[in-house]
């Protein structure tokens, strides 16, 4: 059934659906930087599944060329988690946005990560509701003025990687939708780690919330606004890396490297097996404006889930011996009647 | 009868009697009435069993509120109901008697713990007086024992502290009552055996108990209320005593190795379905995986997950839970996939009475979702019935690709009966067809997949994921009929509004002819669906040999109707439905069919017993 050698390209993993998101919308370069990758993966189109939800990114499934289902509004981690558990030879690919993954779909979200489903989660961020036309979303900033909150939003926003780390999640990163070889680099890594992995993407949607993340990811202000967390290095930024981050009683803070010498950096490790200095890592995106890191904040090895249920089913069976129906129906005290 | 006869040692043979345990829900009442059941099962009887539980965990000890009672019917004949009013009534506690006396049959027998009767217990019942001597008891067989006092005392020797002893004072009451009715007593020695292994001191207490219960009821002078029922005679064949939940498991498991494909259940706890949880877990050398899901949605959506990759996803739940996975269920019905959604009815609505048993989720499996999405609903008759149900459910899943609702209750889940179990290999297999290759043509003449092409049934193709050549997409958006792609188009919808619809109503096709059972060519139809079955059918006999003509239908399938219901509901003058809801199958037989379908309905967390059924067609058709 499958075909793993196979070669392709770009044009084979691109469904013959006319894509239907805004001129400039933000998910488009992540369309394209999937759609480049998978032909580097190596992987099979037949053994691809995109499984989504509702909202403008859950639209991705129809693109590409691969086993999909466009679901409904914030399950697609519950449908994702029972076909990863009874098909361990799939990939198999969330994509969803804010609204739809950390605000109806929260609860999904949460227990997907901490079972460690074999999932790669795709989370596009940008900050809105895009499809129900501009309201704000569980990660607009406080005081954000939208149809719905015309005196400016009240709600205390997610930050969706401490989130993550928070639900036991095994592989978090971040990146941008302005940066394809960061996000290819982010999508492969999240592929190839066993268990669930969750990638924040930010993306800008040019209609509702056009520049919410133009401050950090815009060419000229990425080196002093974007922060490469590279595991066994000291975590450093801007111009020759002159600034850093330190640790100070747990929580992570920004300095001049020349202040505190590099020895007073931290070193990202992102196998660290306890996710609290991720999490301090994680509580530097505060707001749009200031320096936010990006990359791969925790990857660690943890069995998936579906290798522990079907170790489960392969004891049974070496216990008891595969089912045998005519056995389970005498297996409670019988009588006979002649 | 009363307790002052001659002793004999003749014991008094009858055709049936009804047992009702009764007391606090620390007394170990289920676990009682189960052995009772069990034993007469083996002896040979039929029965039937309602258990009856509050839904605390603990309720307050001694009040009325945690009152667990289990009643059972033996007979010597083929009976379907646990019977109306009990014959016998054993009360562990005042507040037991105080709530189920009422119950008891004219001149019955009441078996008393007198131990319990002390002052604070009494006042706990709202008892002024102690009515074992106030008079209450005048008119009844009374049987006193002081269970407590008298288990205390065997146990001492074997050196169980008092306060261990006590909680085997329910044994005493099993061994008076099996010495009364002459049930074999080595079923439950052995069971006592097997299910305390390790606990000696346990096995010996339950077992003493047991015994002094016994010895007591021969030195007492208690022949006179000795009775016993004959082995009834049942067809040949081996036979288990099976409760619907786990028959309703089995029938799951059976349908999947059947089917080829292995199960994997989605569900979330909920009373009174999570005992098909429970025993599904159990069965993972069947290849049946199960996830305790984080709540009721993902329950249906790690189902129609599993289902989507080629597996036979099946989601368990009770009513509220329906409620939740509604919308899954609409996309279900837009993908058309198989999926099997078994709703254990309970009280309603919102928490409603979580032990008790209403059978009021019809409207909901039928309509409750939204826009039009139609799907098919099978309902179980009695505890041992649920293993067809539930495979007729499978079966209409696989074949047509559909979610299939498979309606249950509270009082079918834990009922028992004996089940004469089907020989394996003669259950049918259930064929499952993955597409496999192109079956289309697309503008350019060239070989393609399209996931809404149809077979005869309608049903469209199960591609899974894997399969080289069949990559698409689909999803809850209105899809172009044949493509599969999204289409916003007016006709379009018009046309695939009315192919999910004319789809699910071909699977009537699939149904064997509707058995009508009584004079069928009588006056009078009982239409009955669920576990109304038992009760419906014992009144059909009395009345008719009361000389009316009655006849009985049983609906198996609820949605679509079999085709020849409508043709059969016009022959009798008159229709009568009961139902534990206020009406909701006679409002759709009457949409359906035009006709004057009248609804006898009970809605009290109580199944319909067969005496209140007869005495109140008896008045509709005066
Ligand atoms: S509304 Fe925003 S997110 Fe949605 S497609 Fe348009 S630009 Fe993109």
């Amino acid at each position: 059934m499958t075909d793993t050698t196979v070669t392709t390209t770009k044009k084979d993993w691109s469904s013959d659906q006319e894509v239907r998101w805004c001129p400039g919308c933000g998910d488009y370069s992540i369309l394209t930087a999937m759609q480049l990758l998978m032909p580097e993966i190596g992987t099979s189109r037949e053994n691809t599944v995109f499984i989504s939800g509702i909202g403008c990114a859950a639209r991705f499934p129809y693109y590409m060329n691969t086993y999909g289902i466009h679901s409904i509004h914030g399950r697609s981690p519950a449908i994702a988690t029972g076909l990863a558990l009874t098909r361990p030879d799939l990939d198999v690919w969330v994509v969803g946005g804010d609204g739809d993954m950390l605000s109806i779909g929260g609860n999904h979200l949460i227990h997907a990560l901490r079972r460690n489903v074999n999932l790669t989660i795709l989370l596009f961020n940008n900050q809105i509701y895009g499809l129900t036309k501009g309201q704000y979303s569980p990660t607009s900033e406080v005081g954000k003025v939208t149809k719905s909150t015309p005196r400016g939003s009240i709600d205390t926003p997610f930050n969706p990687i401490s989130l993550a780390l928070g639900a036991e999640a095994t592989f978090v990163a971040r990146t941008h939708d302005m940066d394809r070889g960061h996000m290819q680099e982010m999508f492969r890594r999240a592929h190839d780690h066993k268990g669930s992995a969750i990638v924040e993407v930010y993306q800008n949607c040019n209609v509702f919330n056009d520049g919410a993340f133009a401050a950090i990811t815009k060419k000229d202000a990425r080196t002093e606004m974007l922060i490469n967390l590279t595991h066994g290095e000291p975590v450093r930024f801007g111009a020759d890396g002159a600034r850093g981050v330190v640790l100070d009683n747990g929580v992570a803070r920004i300095v001049d490297v020349a202040d505190v010498g590099v020895d007073a950096l931290v070193i990202h490790d992102e196998a660290a097996p306890d996710p609290s200095v991720a999490f301090a890592l994680s509580r530097l995106a505060g707001d749009r404006h200031s320096p936010t890191p990006v990359g791969v904040f925790r990857a660690v090895e943890h069995e998936d889930y579906g290798v522990s249920l079907n170790a489960q089913l392969a004891a049974a069976q070496a216990d008891a011996g595969p089912g045998d129906l005519h056995a389970l129906l005498h297996s409670l005290p019988t009588w006979e009647v002649s | 009868m009363t307790s002052t006869e001659e002793r004999s040692t003749d014991i008094r043979e009858v055709d049936r009697i009804v047992v009702r345990f009764a007391g606090d829900s620390g007394d170990g009442m289920q676990l009682t009435g189960d052995r009772f059941a069990s034993a007469s099962a083996l002896f040979g009887n039929d029965l039937a069993t309602l258990p009856e539980f509050p839904a605390e965990i603990r309720a307050p000890a001694g009040t009325l509120a945690g009152v667990s009672a289990f009643q059972i019917q033996i007979s010597d004949h083929d009976i379907h109901t646990q019977g109306d009013a009990p014959t016998v009534l054993v009360t562990m506690n005042p507040a037991a008697m105080k709530s189920d006396l009422p119950k008891l049959e004219p001149g019955g027998t009441v078996i008393v713990n007198t131990d319990a009767f002390e002052d604070r217990n009494l006042a706990k019942a709202g008892y002024d007086a102690n009515p074992i001597e106030d008079g209450t008891l005048d008119g009844y067989t009374v049987i006193t024992a002081p269970m407590t006092e008298l288990t205390k005392e065997v146990c001492k020797d074997i050196g169980v502290k008092p306060r261990d002893a006590e909680r085997s004072k329910n044994f005493f009451a099993l061994g008076l009552v099996s010495w009364l009715y002459s049930r074999p007593t080595e079923p439950t020695m052995q069971w006592i055996r097997e299910k305390f292994a390790g606990k000696d001191l346990v096995i010996a207490a339950n077992e003493a108990a047991f015994k002094a219960g016994h010895a007591f009821g021969e030195t007492a002078e208690l022949s006179a209320s000795r009775l016993t029922v004959r082995p009834a005679h049942l067809p040949a064949g081996t036979y288990t005593n099976i409760n619907g939940n786990t028959a309703l498991s089995w029938g799951l498991v059976a349908a999947s190795q059947k089917a080829g494909i292995p199960i994997f259940l989605g569900s979330y706890p909920i009373t009174p379905a999570s005992d098909i949880l429970h025993e599904l877990a159990k069965h993972k050398n069947f290849g049946v995986r199960t996830l305790q899901a984080e709540d009721e949605i993902a329950a249906v959506g790690s189902a129609l997950g599993a289902s989507y990759g080629g597996h036979l996803g099946i989601t368990t739940t009770s009513g509220p839970g329906v409620a939740l996975k509604g919308e899954t269920l609409g996309l279900a019905v837009s993908l058309e996939l198989p999926l099997v959604i078994v709703d254990i009815q309970r009280g309603g609505p919102s928490t409603g009475l979580p032990t008790k048993t209403e059978a009021a989720d019809l409207m909901m499996a039928r309509y409750g979702r939204h826009g039009e999405a139609p799907l098919p609903i099978v309902s179980a008759n009695s505890p041992s019935d649920c293993f067809d149900a539930a495979f007729e459910a499978v079966r209409i899943a696989l074949r047509y690709r559909t979610p299939v609702i498979l309606l249950s209750d509270g009082y079918l889940a834990n009922g028992t009966e004996p089940w004469r179990l089907p020989d394996v290999d003669s259950l049918p297999d259930i064929p499952v067809e993955f597409a496999s290759g192109p079956n289309a043509l697309n503008e350019d003449g060239e070989d393609v997949f399209w996931p809404y092409v149809r077979n005869d049934d309608l049903a469209r193709p199960w591609a899974i994921p894997g399969t080289a050549g069949l990559t698409h997409r689909i999803g809850g958006i209105e899809k172009e009929d044949g493509t599969g792609n999204i289409s916003y188009n007016p006709e379009n919808h018009g046309r695939m509004v009315a192919l999910r619809d004319e789809r699910i109503k071909l699977v009537a096709e699939s149904y064997p002819a509707t058995e009508i059972e009584g004079d069928a060519d009588g006056d009078v139809l009982l239409l009955g669906w669920g576990s109304t079955w038992g009760a419906i059918t014992g009144a059909t006999g009395r009345l008719q040999r009361a000389g009316h003509r009655v006849a009985h239908v049983h609906l198996r399938n609820l949605y679509p109707f079999p085709n020849d219901l409508g043709e059969i509901l016009q022959r009798f003058e008159k229709v009568i439905v009961p139902e534990m809801n206020l009406g909701q199958l006679s409002a759709m037989v009457r949409a359906e069919y035009l006709i004057d379908a009248q609804v006898i309905s009970k809605v009290t967390g109580q199944p319909f017993t067969t005496g209140e059924l007869v005495t109140r067609i008896e008045e509709m058709l005066r």
